[in-house]
């Protein structure tokens, strides 16, 4: 069946698959994204399809609903106005402060939105295809969030789009506080001792000292450069000791849905 | 040699991997995507020839790899095996039963997973493994299997939509009609 041509092919295409796996990151990853670009003109007539298909719903919504919604977004703009006007006099005297006591002075999140184009599709990986790249403005290492909490960071960038490494995959851990408690600090990594449940994860390397409890929040520490501290990532549901209580474990449960991500927002440096 | 039934292939492997990569119908329902590469791969190796097993291992496990945080080609060995096996032996093996084509998917969905992963972890990289991978290949196993024989329900179709039939002789001989009436 097979002839010796066949043969010295076959040898050449494993040949060339085993360099391909040696290649370095960087190019690996502009290989990937180049040709992931094959993909493009599927994922715009997708998300074409996806916006017309809500215009349509749009459409059928009855009038007295749209002005109840619009009555409503009216009251919670009113409202924000309020809390952003005080936010800015908590600011100004936070940096003021900051400034009295020469610490470092705090920088305003500047954020684009995206678009989830695509999921990973092997199922032992968390990660998704963002539509924004160098072009936007989006690096690698950016932090990802939602308007609930962390998502993730960006793993590699394109000029048009980026690919995001989500919490819960073992390529992602991030340094984090559990609030409410002093100096309680732990890792957030990837839950694998059960990945089924969807949307936990695990705080490891607390102290030993028992200071956490379920029901506290747990927000990014800011050590490391990734991620800035305080951006929420969930609540702890509970809490088991470690290697004959020297630290302790705790499973939280993570602020976004990642499962249900149409759109994030990516912290710009 | 026509090289349609490679490009329709080819085509179709292009948009199970887009299809995998943007509905989140199966990974919703059931926990787990399902991979159509091997299924495909049964198909394309028990109807086309070496060059179009090839063809599918390389660009499918690297269109599938391009979107997946996996090493870009640790898809490509694992589909190429599948397809090889499968084509050394493809004269013992009964490709129009229906149960044939379910084991068959199915098999080639269960072999694909370990493989990739297996070259995921010499590469270096870790995977998010646990006892929910069984339920994954399971699931993978499974929907490979129920993939197959709609594979070959639709290639063979669009084959004999597309390609030229050769006419069937008919049984209709000029020397041997009958002639009614009075001569």
């Amino acid at each position: 069946m097979l002839k010796k041509s066949h043969y010295i092919i076959l040898i050449f295409v494993v040949l060339a698959v085993l360099v391909l796996l040696q290649l370095p990151g960087g190019t690996i990853g502009k290989l990937k994204l180049a040709i992931s670009g094959l993909f493009l003109p599927l994922f715009g007539l997708s998300s074409t399809t996806h916006e017309l298909l809500g215009q349509a719903k749009e459409d059928l919504v009855p009038r007295h609903e749209l002005i109840r919604q619009i009555e409503q977004l009216r009251l919670d703009n009113q409202q924000l106005q309020l809390r952003l006007q005080q936010e800015a006099e908590v600011w100004n005297e936070n940096a003021r402060l900051r400034g009295e006591l020469g610490w470092q002075r705090q920088i305003r999140w500047r954020m684009v939105l995206a678009r989830v184009i695509a999921r990973d599709p092997a199922n032992w990986w968390r990660s998704l295809e963002i539509d924004r790249g160098l072009k936007d403005g989006v690096r690698a290492n950016l932090p990802v969030l939602t308007s609930n909490g962390l998502v993730g960071r960006v793993q590699s960038v394109g000029e048009t789009r980026s690919s995001v490494v989500l919490l819960g995959d073992p390529n992602l851990r991030v340094a984090a506080l559990v609030s409410g408690t002093t100096n309680e600090t732990g890792v957030i990594a990837a839950n694998v001792s059960a990945p089924q449940e969807e949307g936990m994860i695990d705080l490891d390397l607390l102290s030993g000292a028992n200071l956490v409890r379920p029901g506290q929040n747990v927000v990014t520490w800011g050590a490391g450069g990734v991620f800035p501290a305080g951006i929420p990532i969930g609540k702890i549901v509970d809490v088991r000791p470690k290697e004959f209580g020297l630290s302790t474990e705790a499973r939280v449960k993570l602020a976004a849905d990642l499962s249900a991500l149409q759109e994030v927002w990516v912290m710009l440096p | 040699m026509s090289w349609r039934p490679t490009l329709f292939v080819l085509a179709a492997a292009f948009l199970a991997v887009f299809l995998e990569a943007s509905f989140g119908f199966f990974r919703n329902l059931l926990g787990a995507q399902i991979d159509l590469l091997p299924a495909l791969m049964v198909y394309t190796a028990l109807t086309l020839g070496f060059t179009s097993i090839l063809l599918l291992a390389v660009c499918g496990g690297l269109w599938f790899d391009s979107l997946s945080l996996n090493p870009l080609g640790a898809s490509v060995l694992p589909l190429l095996v599948i397809g090889i096996l499968i084509y050394r032996s493809r004269e013992l093996l009964l490709r129009e039963h229906l149960p044939a084509q379910l084991i068959l998917g199915a098999a080639a969905g269960a072999l694909q997973p370990p493989g990739t992963l297996f070259i995921c972890l010499n590469a270096g990289v870790r995977p998010l493994l646990g006892w929910v991978s069984l339920w994954h290949w399971m699931v993978m196993a499974a929907g490979s299997g129920a993939a197959t024989p709609i594979c070959f329900k639709l290639f063979d179709r669009l084959r004999r939509a597309l390609e030229y039939q050769p006419a069937t002789q008919t049984s209709f001989r000029p020397d041997r009609e009958i002639k009614r009436g009075k001569s």
